[in-house]
């Protein structure tokens, strides 16, 4: 009788172990997913200031778009709490678009091979930002589905796993349709 | 309700039932060969044979397929929009970035080969990189890319084994059977022993073929795989649907493939006439866009062209 009490124990114990394991390892990768969303972030800090000076070279006193997308960047790299990194981020891609929109009226610039790869990289790094989100998703999906899979949602709360939240899209003017007028 | 989901959960449970099976019928006709030669020493033997003879295939799958394909590699100066495809859908699989080889053929084809992630190559011919846009050669990237994902060299390679074993056993039963060196033991074994031979004589003959057909039916459910991962990454299954559709209305054979790699190549490069299902190593083209796209979808885009 005592063996069996034993045997199922152990079972248990084996049981905790593995599923502990598990989840730390889902956890983990969904971490690291995100510090891979911010590498990709830092790509586009990099590209930017190359991007300011080539446009300076052409349009050299539309002066307040460079100072606004220099600001932005500044502010974006240096946000503290998640809440501020997405709202200065959000700030920065709107000073980038001006930055375009300012660059369409001058077409000596809009020919400069130099400008257009820039504009190539960073729209690469927008693809790649949103590769990194969706793997980031992905693993926010595997860590909650074990956490709420029974019977792995018993233990988890005490062994102190929370859920995840998806990397949600934070701008509302995104979600709404775009208008083309020419 | 079907979705990429089901598609992709279906396809892994049939694999798993058809290896273990597979592995259930490899031990039943081992035993039956063993006892029908009265040499069970010869188990241990097919199986060091088999895994012998695949184990170098997988080891250097990449150099070995590469060097008999003719591809040559591209760097990100080589073909930068490329490159970004291949990089991206890394990023977004989570998985090391395989190195990119290019085939000059214009017949449409591409394929993934390595033994393991870290050790990934994609190939794709110029044929298929010059025709596609670029959401359908993303949808074809997707799905190379998913084959080094889901480890399907690995998987190949344990069926080759097991296809392998079997062949190998019933090879070495036909030999004895020539040299004549169970007449003399027949007398001493009995009714049952008889049995088992008929059984092996059988089994000699049938064995090697139902496995070959267990092998295709196991790489037609891994290309299925391959299709759902590979929409699952990108979210656009339309794309990889429209590149399947023209890459079937091609009907221009790949030089560099030959029968050893076909089976690694998203579309069959031999562009043969169809076949009997079972003797296909990918599923038919029709079954692979419904499954992507649904089959309401696929009537309407097939009428509108």
């Amino acid at each position: 009788m005592i063996i069996i009490i034993l045997i199922v124990l152990l079972a248990l114990a084996l049981w905790g172990v593995l599923t502990y394991n598990r989840l730390i390892t889902l956890r983990n990768r969904t971490d690291e997913s995100w510090s891979d969303i911010d590498v990709q972030l830092k790509r586009r800090y990099d590209l930017i200031p190359n991007l300011v000076n080539t446009v300076k070279g052409y349009a050299a006193h539309e002066s307040g778009v460079f100072e606004k997308v220099t600001e932005a960047r500044t502010r974006a790299m240096s946000a503290g709490t998640p809440d501020a990194r997405v709202e200065a981020e959000n700030a920065l891609s709107g000073t980038l678009k001006s930055l375009f929109a300012v660059a369409e009226n001058y077409p000596d610039l809009k020919a400069n091979q130099g400008f257009l790869e820039l504009q190539k990289e960073l729209s690469d790094t927008e693809n790649k930002i949103q590769s990194a989100r969706r793997f980031f998703n992905a693993n926010v999906r595997d860590f909650n589905t074990q956490i709420e899979s029974f019977p792995t949602n018993l233990a988890a709360p005490a062994l102190g796993f929370t859920k995840r939240d998806f990397f949600e899209l934070e701008e509302e003017a995104a979600k709404k349709p775009v208008e083309v007028s020419f | 309700m079907p979705s990429i989901y089901t598609s992709y959960d279906r396809n892994v449970r049939l694999t798993w039932v058809y290896l273990t099976s597979f592995l259930v019928i490899v031990i039943g006709v081992g035993y039956v060969f063993a006892t029908a030669l009265r040499s069970p020493g010869i188990l241990p033997f097919a199986v060091l044979f088999a895994v012998l003879m695949s184990f170098g295939s997988y080891w250097w799958s990449d150099t070995i397929v590469l060097s008999m394909s003719d591809a040559r590699q591209i760097d990100f100066e080589d073909d930068k929009e490329l490159f970004r495809i291949v990089e991206n859908l890394s990023i977004t699989a989570g998985l090391p970035m395989p190195r990119i080889y290019v085939i000059d053929d214009t017949a449409m084809n591409a394929f993934a080969t390595g033994r393991d992630p870290e050790h990934g190559v994609i190939c794709f011919t110029t044929g298929l990189l010059a025709r596609l846009e670029k959401p359908e050669i993303e949808g074809v990237a997707a799905h190379e890319l998913s084959h080094i994902g889901n480890r399907d060299t690995l998987i190949s390679t344990v069926v080759v084994v097991l296809v392998g074993f079997i062949a190998l056993l019933a090879d070495w039963f036909r030999n004895s059977l020539w040299f004549g060196r169970n007449r003399d033991d027949n007398n001493g074994g009995g009714q049952l022993q008889f049995i088992f031979f008929i059984l092996a004589i059988v089994l000699s003959i049938l064995a090697p073929i139902a496995a070959s057909l267990i092998q295709l039916a196991i790489s037609r459910k891994r290309e299925f795989v391959a299709d759902a991962s590979g929409a699952l990454l990108t979210r656009y299954p339309e794309g990889l649907a429209s590149a399947l559709r023209k890459i079937s209305a091609d009907t221009e054979p790949l030089e560099a493939a030959n029968r050893a790699t076909a089976h690694l190549y998203i579309a069959n490069p031999f562009k043969d006439g169809k076949g009997a299902k079972l003797f296909m190593t990918h599923p038919p083209v029709e079954e692979r866009i419904a499954a992507l796209i649904g089959t309401d979808n696929q009537q309407l885009t097939t009428d509108n062209k």
